[in-house]
């Protein structure tokens, strides 16, 4: 397929742009296969570049001829177009459409994005498996790596390779497999340093309602626990979804079979009734009533925050059992690709320094959200499928080039080798405003002050380098001084 | 002191109402001025102070097996649970707080007792520190258009208003006295602030006595000579902030508003902020949310909504943008009024001068403000915030909407404020505590009968003196954002809770790491490194050319991690985990109280963090920085800290006057 069979219209003139904080723009609209151009003539400045990937949904309105296109981006932006003539408008509308909602990965614009920057390190080989896994190996020789689903034969979503326990060998975890939900066995998350104590993420068991037992699953996850001690199972499902998910041939694990294991419910709703949250959210923000009663009720009816201080408060939670209790902990949901993710990388930001930082970031990301859950591809094996590390750059690669990486730091960074324990009170968690309210408001004065901040700590390491080079300078001058009066 | 049944109690437990962390035990003390609760750990012997004027209700509760509890609730939004062992006792601490906590004369009041050991000069002179003349001065009112009237220098034509008053030229006196008589409480209308770029002004008074048809020839000329004050307008707006249904109700009582078609030339505005009882109420129902035990996120929402609060907190700012913008916009000149014309009207005219000059986004400016619209224009401050027992319908939270306002306003101007937010929150906590004589009485003809002026302190010059602790690292003079009129949005969700004050003392709910602190340490660390830049440079040049041998003292440059790392970051709150689970003992082989133990240890061990002590966890105030600990251990007997915070400049005066 050809873009230019989706571009019906590839260009109207005056046509008028309308943007939050931004006055009108009126100019020569084009559309490309990947993106939105609105370019003013007189000014090169004045131009807009929207991915058509970024569009949510479009909305059109006619008054007479003149057409108005009304965009929401999935930044959460709201844009206004102008198009005179009723065609083009129609044109550009169902062009929009078509291209915001390609069906086929390749046709993306990461296959076609070149970098206009130098690649100095290739992102795809930031993290890999192997490394990430040698510190570990470093620190125990409790874990390996098992190679078990080289041809995603075992997982097809899980990565190739995997870190499990020693005394488990390949064929064991094979029969696991078949026992946990979508083959999803228990892997190593997270190796806690301080007391060696483990976070592993799986599937569900498929117990089914008549409690099927796998020795082989007992196994695995015993041999994660020291002699006399006991583990918690972290099901981010409440009792009662758990129980439903028997019916369907899921479940969760029974005491009588695990009885080394505490297993805690939580209830961290599913990603479908996260969506549904957040376009509520995102409605009350843009409530144009000026009305407070009616603002904080949407705010609430939301459930947007809800769900935030529950998904923060079981990674504590885990967080709490790996690090207090000095116990291991499994986590699982369902599937365990979203809401056991997002558990297991929030519990690791509260365990571990180093993903505090801009690179220990990446690299959860990476172990975490990409090996074993979504983005671009579902999975390592699409991803593979689709030679991405050929085809396409990796975001790391830009955002680990020196100069951007600067952009991104935090001025008030201090390194705490400590456990952070946040607080998850309703008086704690606040609206992120920075991506909730940054289309409706403006953010100036708040930029003021962070340019201000920067400003103040900038000022004051300059001044610190100054009075240690005059200090050394004077101690240099104080020596010739002694020496010249030595006799 | 007569009232105090029981000095001392042992064995007294205080509860933590936020974290489940074990509850310490200690000694009770009742004094004449505090409660003193001293834990019995014996290397620290942490101390809670807590001024009897700051308390707010005393509540026995029905005694259970561990004991008898006591829930004292203060005025700056403390809560404090003890349990006492022995029924008898608590009866006794309660009967004996129910009355230290409700004096009934003047002279009960703190600041009646309280010795800073100033001599009368200094005392005479701290009073001096705030100027309302100059404040008219600096405004920049010229005397064509404005003049000085002594009419009510004795309290005869309004005991509520301050003896120097400011009309526009053409209100001869009968004109004030007529129009004084057609005002509730003879407050006529007054020059409250003056825009110096366009002549417009903001005027304040009560409401009018016109009933259904009542004039009077003289107010409606008083009205017609503000306008004329300001040169060149052909109208004036006349703002009376209650809701329209409240002030029609008025007019039966033959009170109300002013008719337009009486007046040549105002149009007339109603902003409905609610009355003193709404909100008395309002704040009732927030801080039940506030108080409630580990509430879901919904409770909180639902609650923060039903209590109306925020609601209440735009409306006022609203309509103080509505008088700022046609001041500054339509150069037009505003008379505000509510009823009395001493809550409403207090809160609407500061927030429009905050909005419209600079001056009160600095430290002292908002020390004049508050002096020049709420001390001197008669803010009953005794009635609202319950210095005396009294009518309890009298009380209501005004100043405190009034300081959130400027809280919400700092929120969204980070650069345009000198001060910062513990400066908002200890002069809150000054205006219920009665240390300082400022906001004693009701009017300013009350506090001379008092003598306030030679018989008690004055704020101000105090906090002055500590105004380190009180400067916004961001504040920039000449930023763009100081400049000129502030426009604030006020959308509904640019109103938030204001955690730092309604749950100023559950630490565990604020955050580990204070941004303006880091900056406040930086910031006073440059300032070293400024010096001793100029050190160093003075050194080096006389050594270069005098190449004489010096006796140096070394000065090191200072390691900036180290310095902060201990006194922005509450290490020991953000290491001790809250309460997760939702269920009570799903840890059975720790229990919370052995966590928290546990992290105490595990933040001992780190020298990095070995000044973080512990025991700052447990302490109420929110303030305490890790140098403080000082002044708080149990040699220093005479050395007694305020019941505001250990950083609290106050601590050496209170040690005087306790001694």
């Amino acid at each position: 397929m050809e873009f230019a069979e989706l571009i019906k219209t590839p260009r109207v003139d005056n046509v008028v742009l309308h943007r939050p904080f931004m006055s009108r723009v009126e100019g020569t609209l084009c559309l490309t296969g990947h993106h939105l151009i609105l370019s003013s003539r007189q000014d090169s400045n004045e131009e807009l570049w929207l991915l058509h990937s970024n569009i949510d949904s479009i909305e059109k309105r006619f008054v007479g001829t003149l057409g108005t296109v009304i965009i929401k981006c999935k930044d959460l932006r709201i844009i206004q177009l102008d198009i005179p003539g009723m065609e083009e408008c129609l044109n550009i509308a169902s062009s929009i459409e078509a291209l915001s909602t390609l069906d086929s990965v390749t046709l993306m614009y990461p296959f076609f994005y070149r970098p206009m920057f130098e690649l100095i390190e290739d992102g795809w080989n930031t993290f890999l498996p192997e490394q990430s896994f040698k510190q570990i190996e470093s620190l125990t020789d409790e874990w390996r790596l098992s190679y078990v689903n080289k041809d995603f034969n075992v997982c097809p979503s899980y990565p190739p390779i995997l870190a499990v326990p020693k005394s488990i060998d390949d064929d064991t975890i094979r029969k696991v497999a078949t026992f946990r939900h979508a083959g999803r066995f228990p892997v190593l998350s997270y190796y806690h340093k301080k007391n060696g104590m483990v976070m592993m993420r799986s599937g569900q068991p498929l117990t089914g309602s008549n409690g099927r037992r796998c020795k082989e699953d007992e196994q695995l996850i015993n041999a994660t626990l020291r002699a006399g001690k006991r583990g918690y199972i972290i099901d981010t499902r409440s009792i009662n979804v758990a129980q439903q998910a028997k019916a369907r041939g899921g479940g969760f694990e029974l005491e009588a079979h695990y009885p080394q294991w505490r297993r805690i419910h939580k209830t961290i709703e599913r990603s479908n009734i996260l969506q549904e949250s957040l376009i509520k959210l995102v409605e009350a923000c843009n409530d144009q009533s000026h009305n407070m009663d009616r603002w904080l009720s949407k705010l609430e009816a939301s459930n947007w925050l809800t769900n935030i201080k529950e998904i923060l408060t079981t990674a504590c939670l885990a967080a709490q059992c790996i690090d207090r209790e000095g116990a291991s902990v499994l986590v699982h949901g369902t599937e365990g690709t979203d809401s056991t993710l997002q558990v297991t990388s929030l519990a690791q930001i509260i365990l571990d320094p180093t993903s505090r930082t801009i690179r220990g970031f990446e690299s959860l990301v990476e172990r975490e959200w990409l090996q074993f859950g979504t983005f671009l591809g579902n999975n390592s094996f699409e991803r593979g499928k689709l030679k991405l590390p050929q085809k396409t750059v990796s975001l790391w690669s830009w955002v680990n080039r020196p100069q951007d990486t600067e952009r991104f730091l935090n001025p008030l960074f201090e390194a705490n080798s400590l456990v952070i324990w946040p607080s998850v009170s309703p008086q704690s968690l606040l609206l992120w405003e920075g991506v909730f309210l940054r289309w409706n408001r403006s953010s100036k004065c708040l930029d003021e002050a962070y340019e201000e901040m920067i400003h103040i700590i900038e000022h004051n390491k300059e001044l610190q380098s100054k009075v240690s080079t005059l200090h050394r300078q004077l101690a240099e001058l104080e020596t010739e001084d002694v020496q010249l009066e030595t006799p | 002191m007569e009232y105090i049944r029981t000095p001392k109690v042992e064995n007294v437990r205080l509860l933590d109402r936020v974290s489940s962390r074990k509850a310490p035990v200690g000694t009770l003390y009742l004094t004449a001025t505090h409660v003193i609760f001293v834990e019995n750990v014996s290397e620290t012997r942490k101390e809670t102070w807590i001024l009897h004027s700051q308390i707010c209700s005393v509540e026995k509760q029905s005694t259970s097996a561990t004991g008898c509890p006591l829930l004292i609730r203060c005025k700056n939004y403390q809560v404090i649970q003890f349990i006492i062992l022995q029924e008898r006792d608590c009866h006794d601490v309660y009967i004996s707080l129910m009355r230290l906590s409700r004096p009934e004369k003047y002279e009960e009041l703190y600041c009646f007792s309280f010795n800073p050991n100033l001599d009368k000069e200094d005392r005479e002179q701290a009073w001096n520190f705030i100027d309302l003349k100059a404040e008219y001065n600096r405004m920049g009112v010229p005397i064509q258009l404005w003049y000085i009237t002594h009419l009510n220098r004795d309290y005869g034509v309004c005991d509520t208003y301050p003896t120097v008053l400011y009309a526009p030229t053409s209100a001869t006196p009968p004109i004030i006295i007529g129009s004084s008589k057609f005002r509730s409480r003879g407050r006529f209308p007054t020059l409250s602030y003056y825009n110096h770029d366009n002549h417009a002004s903001i005027c304040r008074s009560s409401q009018p006595l016109s009933g259904f048809s009542a004039r009077c020839l003289e107010d409606e000329q008083m009205l017609q000579a503000i306008m004329k004050a300001n040169p060149g307008s052909e109208f004036m707006y006349v703002v009376d902030t209650r809701p329209k249904l409240n002030a029609m109700a008025n007019r039966a009582a033959g009170k109300g508003y002013e008719n337009e078609d009486n007046y040549s030339n105002i149009k007339f505005q109603f902003i409905g902020i609610e009355n003193i009882h709404v909100m008395r109420n309002s704040l009732q129902k927030m801080l039940e949310v506030c108080e409630l035990k580990s509430p879901s996120m919904g409770d909180f929402l639902w609650g923060l909504e039903n209590s109306g609060w925020l609601k209440h907190i735009k409306a006022i700012l609203d309509a103080g943008i509505f008088i700022a913008k046609a001041v500054a916009e339509e150069a037009i000149s505003v008379l505000v009024h509510c009823s009395d014309g001493w809550d409403r009207t207090a809160q609407v005219c500061s927030v429009a001068s905050l909005l419209l000059d600079p001056y009160y986004r600095t430290l002292k400016g908002f020390m004049v403000l508050i002096e020049k619209d709420w001390v001197s224009f008669g803010h009953k401050f005794n009635h609202r915030y319950h210095h005396l027992d009294g009518d309890p319908k009298e009380v209501s939270p005004v100043i405190d909407q009034f300081i959130e306002c400027v809280w919400h306003l700092m929120e969204q101007f980070p650069c345009a404020f000198e001060y910062n937010e513990r400066f908002l929150v200890h002069v809150h906590n000054h205006i219920y505590s009665c240390q300082y004589g400022n906001f004693i009485c009701n009017s300013q003809k009350e506090r001379r009968e008092q003598r306030t002026r030679e018989r008690t302190h004055s704020l101000w010059p105090h906090m002055w003196k500590n105004s380190t602790d009180y400067m916004n690292p961001l504040y920039r003079p000449d930023h763009s954002q100081t400049q000129g009129v502030l426009r604030p949005d006020t959308a509904p969700y640019c109103f938030k809770f204001w955690r730092g004050m309604y749950n100023r003392f559950e630490k565990g709910l604020h955050p580990r790491q204070s941004v303006i602190d880091f900056l406040m340490a930086v910031k006073e660390e440059t300032q070293q490194l400024e010096e001793d830049l100029e050190i160093h440079e003075e050194k080096i040049a006389k050594l270069e050319k005098l190449q004489v041998k010096h006796n140096e003292i070394k000065a090191n440059p200072r390691d900036i991690n180290k310095h902060l790392g201990v006194s922005t970051s509450d290490n020991s709150i953000a290491n001790t985990p809250q309460d997760y689970t939702g269920t009570a003992g799903i840890f059975p082989s720790c229990s919370p109280s052995q966590l928290d133990e546990e992290s105490s240890v595990l933040i001992l061990t780190r020298d990095t963090l070995k000044s973080s002590d512990p025991d700052l966890s447990t302490n109420s105030d929110q303030e305490s920085g890790v140098a403080d600990l000082n002044c708080r251990s149990p040699s220093g007997g005479d050395s007694l800290p305020s019941e505001d915070s250990a950083k609290d400049p106050d601590s050496d005066e209170a040690a005087n006057s306790a001694a």
